[in-house]
């Protein structure tokens, strides 16, 4: 059961309580409440408190009203990075698990090395975040790299994937995607719990393998797509190692690797602008909350549960 | 027919990666030329180069990723579990709210969260100390694995509990003498994340580590490559290859842990 499933199921009210262990738990939780209200919660209320302030960290922080906020509508850079992070969003999670779902599908159903597979597809996940894949991203995707090489081999011109300002953003996409194995763990967990009974009887009343897929697995997983989605999309919004290493920390060629967090970044921890840089981070927690709330909303559409 | 369509996939998505091992043992000029995996000749300098590099060299760099690392999974074992028991198997006020917020936390991003944590950890004099980092493991911070262990918790037989509190057993023995030891594949799913997600972790040890000494090997890395000292692509494909060889290691030692984890919870 995911996370998700719990929250469902946290609104549709749960077990009722008779005895109470409140002295234990205060002690077993001291660890987490501790983290809530320094390391967590804490930090968030801070943090819109901040972004009402002028701040360097030198000098005491100095409350300057709503300018800020009022920055975040006409900052054009910013404007630029929300379009970046945007696009990046929207187009690398629907591919990525467009993938995911596609290889699972595949895998799935006693298909044999299959552990292998799973285990093969999956190792980019894992690497995916690491400085070292963006060091060879920025190699692979050079004018000199590996793909301009394989290119050449088919007798087409490359070009400087990454330096040049309409298609750095697209190798970071292709780097996300590249990533589908974790969605795709998830997908095969969810096809294994589909009951093969459904197909044997759909393949007995005639069904194509194509009405069995729009008819009985992408309603029984689409509980799982919609976990995958709402993951993957909170996840992309906090891409930022990748972007940083292959602009240098610039957000470059001409802004168009500027994710949304690494324009906080450097608001923050380059020029020590705080205060902005804490208005920037409430404001990514709304949009956040807004895609969020928006999937959840949509799911009532979309999603089937079969409970 | 469809095992050749999966190795085909599986063979040009690691093949970047393939070729990276292969040219980190290449003179520069065969890495522009050569998009093959076959290696014409030799260089293994490019490693001593790349170690050498910086100062210090990368074996610090590696030590204070190990000793990061350590200290992050200790603290999530330990933070996290009691937290996850408290959760299980506790009966106290709030306790849905409290489990609501929890659970509403797995999703919190670190950047909404980085600046006031920053202005804090800063007034403490922790900059460029590993405290930062390993402080908000100790206390539970990592929602997802209190999330994974309160699945795992309650899936143990309850009866378990009952007899041991029959016999006079308090929480703390409960969960120390029969809950931890039983346990122990979400401790292991647990540790195996943790090491990964904190090796590979920049964002958060970019902010905190300033200083060269305390650079952990992703900072260190980058700082090799933005550095002039990195013209050679060898040499940083060699410093990538080591940086990458402990997510190997542990990804072949866990697999089992991390197929499990990310299938019930849902992980990276």
């Amino acid at each position: 059961m995911s996370a998700l499933d719990e929250l469902r199921q946290l609104r549709h009210g749960g077990v009722q309580v008779r005895k109470r262990d409140n002295r234990a738990a205060f002690w077993f939780l001291a660890p987490w409440f501790a983290g809530l209200l320094f390391i967590t919660v804490g930090p968030v209320l801070a943090s819109f408190g901040l972004g009402f302030t002028k701040y360097n960290l030198i000098q005491p922080p100095k409350f300057i009203g709503l300018a800020n906020f009022e920055r975040i509508l006409s900052d054009d850079r910013l404007h630029n990075a929300l379009r970046v992070t945007f696009t990046y969003v929207l187009v690398s999670v629907p591919l990525q698990l467009a993938c995911a779902l596609g290889v699972a599908l595949l895998l799935d159903r006693g298909l044999r090395g299959l552990a292998f597979y799973r285990s093969a597809f999956y190792l980019p996940s894992l690497l995916g975040s690491s400085v070292a894949i963006a060091v060879l991203w920025t190699q692979v995707f050079g004018s000199d790299g590996l793909v301009n090489r394989v290119l050449g081999f088919f007798g087409i011109a490359g070009k400087g994937w990454i330096s040049d300002p309409d298609t750095a953003l697209s190798t970071l996409i292709v780097l996300n995607v590249w990533t589908f194995g974790s969605p795709m763990i998830i997908f095969l967990a969810g096809l294994r719990q589909i009951p093969a009974v459904y197909y044997e009887a759909a393949a007995i009343d005639g069904a194509s393998r194509w009405s069995q897929f729009w008819r009985i697995t992408l309603p029984l997983l689409s509980p799982i797509l919609f976990f995958n989605l709402v993951l993957q999309i909170i996840h992309a919004f906090q891409s930022f190692t990748q972007a940083f290493v292959v602009s240098g920390g610039t957000g470059g060629p001409s802004d168009s690797t500027m994710f949304y967090t690494l324009y906080l970044y450097q608001q923050g921890f380059s020029r020590f602008d705080m205060g902005y840089a804490s208005a920037l981070a409430w404001f990514l927690l709304l949009i956040i909350a807004a895609f969020t709330a928006i999937n959840f909303w949509a799911a009532r559409y979309w999603v089937f549960y079969d409970d | 027919m469809k095992h050749l369509g999966l190795i085909l996939i599986g063979f040009v998505m690691l093949y970047p990666v393939l070729w990276m091992i292969v040219s980190s043992l290449r003179p520069d000029d065969e890495i522009f030329r050569s998009p093959g995996l076959i290696l014409d000749s030799l260089r293994t300098e490019n490693y001593a180069e790349g170690w050498n590099a910086l100062t210090p060299s990368f074996g610090t760099y590696l030590l204070n990723s190990t000793i990061l690392v350590l200290g992050c999974i200790v603290g999530n074992l330990v933070s996290c579990s009691m937290a996850a028991y408290a959760f299980a198997r506790l009966h106290f006020s709030g306790k849905r709210w409290w489990f609501g917020i929890m659970l509403g936390t797995i999703m919190l991003p670190i950047h909404v969260i980085i600046v006031p944590q920053y202005v804090l950890f800063s007034q403490l004099g922790w900059v460029n100390t590993f405290l930062p980092l390993i402080v908000p493991k100790v206390l539970a911070t990592d929602a997802f694995f209190v999330f994974l262990m309160v699945q795992f918790i309650r899936g143990l037989p309850r009866e378990l509990d009952e007899a041991a509190r029959i016999d006079g057993c308090g929480h703390p023995r409960i969960f120390l003498r029969i809950i931890l030891p039983l346990m122990k594949p979400a401790l292991a799913t647990t540790t195996i994340f943790t090491f990964i997600w904190t090796w590979n972790d920049f964002f958060g040890q970019l902010i905190y580590l300033t200083d060269p000494d305390m650079y952990t090997v992703p900072v260190a890395l980058r700082s090799f490559v933005d550095s002039t000292v990195a013209t050679s692509w060898g040499s940083q494909f060699a410093m990538s290859v080591v940086s990458l060889v402990p997510i190997f290691l542990a990804f072949l030692v866990g697999q089992r842990y991390l197929v499990k984890g990310i299938a019930t919870t849902g992980g990276k």
